[in-house]
């Protein structure tokens, strides 16, 4: 052993070694996902999530939903069949950070949306004991209380845009009336919006139309999980992995 | 060899420099908590103001205490270590073990009975869940890895801790991460990345903690007066060199705006996800395992008496360790959208680091060759072999889950909680416990500890209390990947989401008790390290004394 010597008697080579030892793995692992086609591949009908969506993912992100949900159905037969075609890489390719999750104490959420009405929703988040008694999920009554903060949301878009998903300028510039106009479908904004996030939903989705709340954003987002690509037409095989 | 002790000197120049940095901090926490745009940032950056302004007047402090001469008393062998650092590591880690302990205890309760939840959003499962997990790994075990690290690399290069202010600074800096962490938790400032929880300005400030920390470690190497560097500090070093590259590399966002809280992780889905797994892993590698192995190989030998059982495993253990680990990451992304290839590759390496795990446990058992008797009458030494006992048990079962056909089962279940915590309670807990019951002694210069009644006593609470919960966890964690599995004789799934949680309600009572054991463990401990700092003896003869433990 009187080479390893030089490790024990110079602390900087031994920093040296212990740098490219620890490096190999993450380089040989990580780096193929930026270029393989199978991790970079683009799915049709994924598109940035509009400006209310995007508020209502940073609340699920705030209040820690990631803890109990999961967000990727996994190619087994029974989670297809409870949740839902199993999850793409496309379809979480606009998730800064992404929410996958490690813990199911709740079900998986990646194809929630369609599946619950918005009355539903506001009842199960303000009393979750209220609609399944059996439930251990805290109470988010205050969400619906809670005007929405979006004055800044043009700014959350332009950073989503400096990390690489495709918010146009044209996008930006209109993120605060977008998030008015996803709550309102008499808005004369509204088809504007509709061609700039095709397929979203647009209604109050609180049941209260007097405010803006972050059950609106929150909702929103919820009804658009997993709804995006269309799983009629979309075809496996293409993009075997 | 007997030197001249030198005392300590104060160094003005780095006094300044240091309180002219944490100056212009203030100014620019200052300014941004006038245009801050959210309530929670700025109650952050008034905290980071004022920890700064705090710093500047610790600094003036501890320079007029050097030079007035308040200073530990040079050891037997003529070194005047800085102790005092330590010390406070040492009350650190039993303040926030018991605060992460508490916030367990907590969040289990909660999920047995929801009402605790109390509709708040402060309390809710979702912020506290972040609180409770870096309350134990980053507050508990990162003051235990600052204090064993900073005292054990003094000891074994027989040399003060290199810097005056330098050594303070790592020890404050750390806290206030860990108090802007958990408050912004509170408030809801998350990255929403689990166990990489805070903010981008919280990143950064932990960054420049983390490099002063390495520097301040590899300048009391470079002052040794041992030809070797001991087998104890390539841990730490591997710990603190690999942390730093994971955090900094998983951390990359973009802030919204330098005022506010929020910002987005620079990768996205798949790459971000990988990523994110490749720093969780590991910081289980080089955070709770390769920091704690150094704790391991400095306080065995230590406490047993013995020489560790073998250099050439020691050899083998470090690199093999520190190769294999790495590549694991991808096991907690089976059949996800991960590649196929990275899924199997992550599980193929996963099972190879069964064989360093292994071969680490074999040499910090085999180190009590000849001292085995000494496990009747230690209590401490029973505590620390049974941590590496735990950790053999642990780095067995993680590879048996990192087989993707277990993992189809055991994923999204508590059987991984239940991994985790007989980890986390069992190897992590263990060697920082007998690791403080060694320190404190040490530290305050007592003969012993005020009872090793009570540490008998903590042993077996806790060893009671990590028993109950890693079974009540085995078992509603496979019975819950079980029913979710099970079809019904007309090939319909035979439970509905919510029956499944239904059945987890009676484990997660008996978890709770098991955490009740483990807290009720902790607090014995502190109030036993309390009377043993204060210079109390319980028991008026030494059960440790030989007198009382005939020789077989």
């Amino acid at each position: 052993m009187i080479k390893h010597e030089i490790f024990e008697k110079n602390s900087i080579i031994l920093v040296i070694g212990v740098l490219i030892v620890v490096s190999i793995g993450g380089l040989v692992e990580i780096a193929p996902l930026f270029y393989l086609e199978s991790t970079i591949e683009k799915v049709k009908g994924m598109r940035p999530y509009s400006p209310l969506e995007l508020a209502g993912r940073n609340i699920y992100i705030r209040e820690g939903c990631y803890n109990c949900h999961s967000q990727m159905v996994r190619p087994l037969r029974d989670e297809v069949e409870r949740y839902g075609h199993y999850s793409l890489a496309a379809e979480s390719m606009y998730d800064h950070p992404f929410q996958w999750g490690s813990k199911r104490t709740g079900p998986d959420l990646a194809r929630l949306g369609g599946k619950y009405s918005d009355e539903w929703h506001r009842a199960h988040m303000i009393d979750p004991r209220a609609v399944v008694p059996e439930s251990v999920m805290p109470g988010y009554p205050f969400l619906a209380d809670t005007e929405l903060d979006y004055k800044y949301i043009a700014d959350d878009l332009k950073a989503n845009a400096i990390v690489g998903v495709p918010y146009t300028d044209e996008m930006i510039a209109n993120a605060v009336i977008d998030v008015q106009a996803q709550v309102d479908p008499d808005s004369d904004y509204y088809d504007d919006f509709m061609a700039r996030y095709p397929k979203a939903q647009v209604r109050d989705f609180d049941g209260n139309p007097e405010i803006i709340s972050e059950l609106d954003a929150l909702t929103a987002y919820m009804q658009v999980l997993g709804t995006l690509v269309d799983f009629s037409v979309y075809n496996a095989e293409e993009n075997y992995r | 060899m007997q030197t001249a002790a030198k005392p300590p000197v104060a160094n003005d120049l780095m006094g300044w420099l240091t309180s002219g940095a944490l100056a212009l901090g203030a100014v620019i926490a200052i300014i941004v908590a006038s245009k801050a745009t959210t309530t929670p940032m700025m109650v952050h950056t008034f905290i980071m103001a004022a920890a700064f302004i705090a710093g500047i007047v610790g600094i003036m402090n501890l320079n007029m205490r050097l030079k007035a001469g308040h200073y530990d008393a040079p050891s037997p062998s003529g070194v005047h270590y800085n102790e005092g650092v330590v010390k406070a590591g040492v009350i650190a880690s039993m303040f926030w073990g018991i605060a992460g302990f508490v916030a367990g205890l907590y969040i289990a309760l909660e999920l047995a009975f929801p009402a605790l939840n109390f509709d708040l959003s402060f309390l809710n499962f979702g912020r506290l869940r972040p609180l409770h997990t870096s309350a134990v790994i980053f507050a508990f075990g990162g003051n235990v890895l600052i204090a064993t690290s900073f005292y054990a690399v003094q000891r074994t290069c027989k040399t003060r801790l290199a810097g005056e202010v330098a050594p303070w600074f790592v020890f404050w800096g750390y806290q206030l991460f860990i108090v802007l962490a958990a408050t912004g938790y509170l408030m809801g400032i998350t990255q929403g990345k689990e166990y990489a929880e805070p903010e981008w300005y919280t990143d950064l400030w932990l960054t420049i903690v983390w490099v002063v920390y390495l520097l301040t470690f590899l300048a009391t190497l470079w002052k040794r007066k041992e030809p070797h560097i001991y087998v104890a500090n390539w841990f730490y070093l591997a710990f603190i060199v690999t942390i730093a590259m994971l955090h900094i590399v998983n951390n990359l966002s973009v802030p919204v705006s330098i005022y506010g809280a929020k910002s987005y992780s620079l990768f996205a889905g798949v790459q971000d996800a990988l990523t994110q797994w490749w720093y969780g892993h590991n910081a289980v590698g080089f955070f709770l395992t390769a920091g704690f192995l150094a704790i391991m190989y400095y306080f065995v030998p230590k406490r047993a008496e013995r020489p560790v059982y073998s250099y050439r495993l020691s050899i083998i253990h470090f690199w093999a360790l520190i190769f294999l680990y790495i590549w694991a990451g991808p096991h907690h992304l089976h059949y996800t959208a991960l590649p196929d290839w990275a899924q199997t590759l992550g599980m193929t390496f996963s099972i190879m680091l069964w064989m360093p795990s292994w071969g680490g446990m074999i040499n910090g058992l085999m180190t009590l060759s000849g001292a085995w008797d000494k496990l009747r009458t230690d209590p401490v030494l029973r505590m620390l072999v049974v941590s590496v006992a735990f950790y053999g048990m642990s780095t067995f079962e993680g590879p048996l889950m990192s087989i993707k056909a277990v993992n189809s089962l055991s994923h999204y279940t508590d059987w991984t909680v239940g991994h985790v915590h007989s980890g986390a309670l069992g190897w992590v807990g263990y060697v920082s416990f007998g690791a403080l019951y060694c320190l404190v002694p040490w530290l305050w210069k007592r003969e012993r500890l005020y009872s090793l009644k009570l540490v008998d006593l903590h042993f077996w609470v806790s060893t009671i209390g990590i028993l109950l919960y890693i079974t009540a966890m085995w078992v509603s964690g496979i019975m819950q990947g079980l029913m979710w599995r099970a079809y019904n004789e007309l090939g319909f799934l035979e439970n509905s989401f919510v029956e499944t949680v239904e059945a987890m309600h009676p484990y997660y009572v008996i978890r709770a008790v098991g955490g009740l054991l483990f807290v009720l463990g902790a607090i014995i401990m502190a109030y036993n390290l309390w009377r043993t700092a204060k210079g109390d003896l319980a028991e008026p003869i030494s059960v440790h004394s030989p007198a009382a433990t005939p020789a077989e």
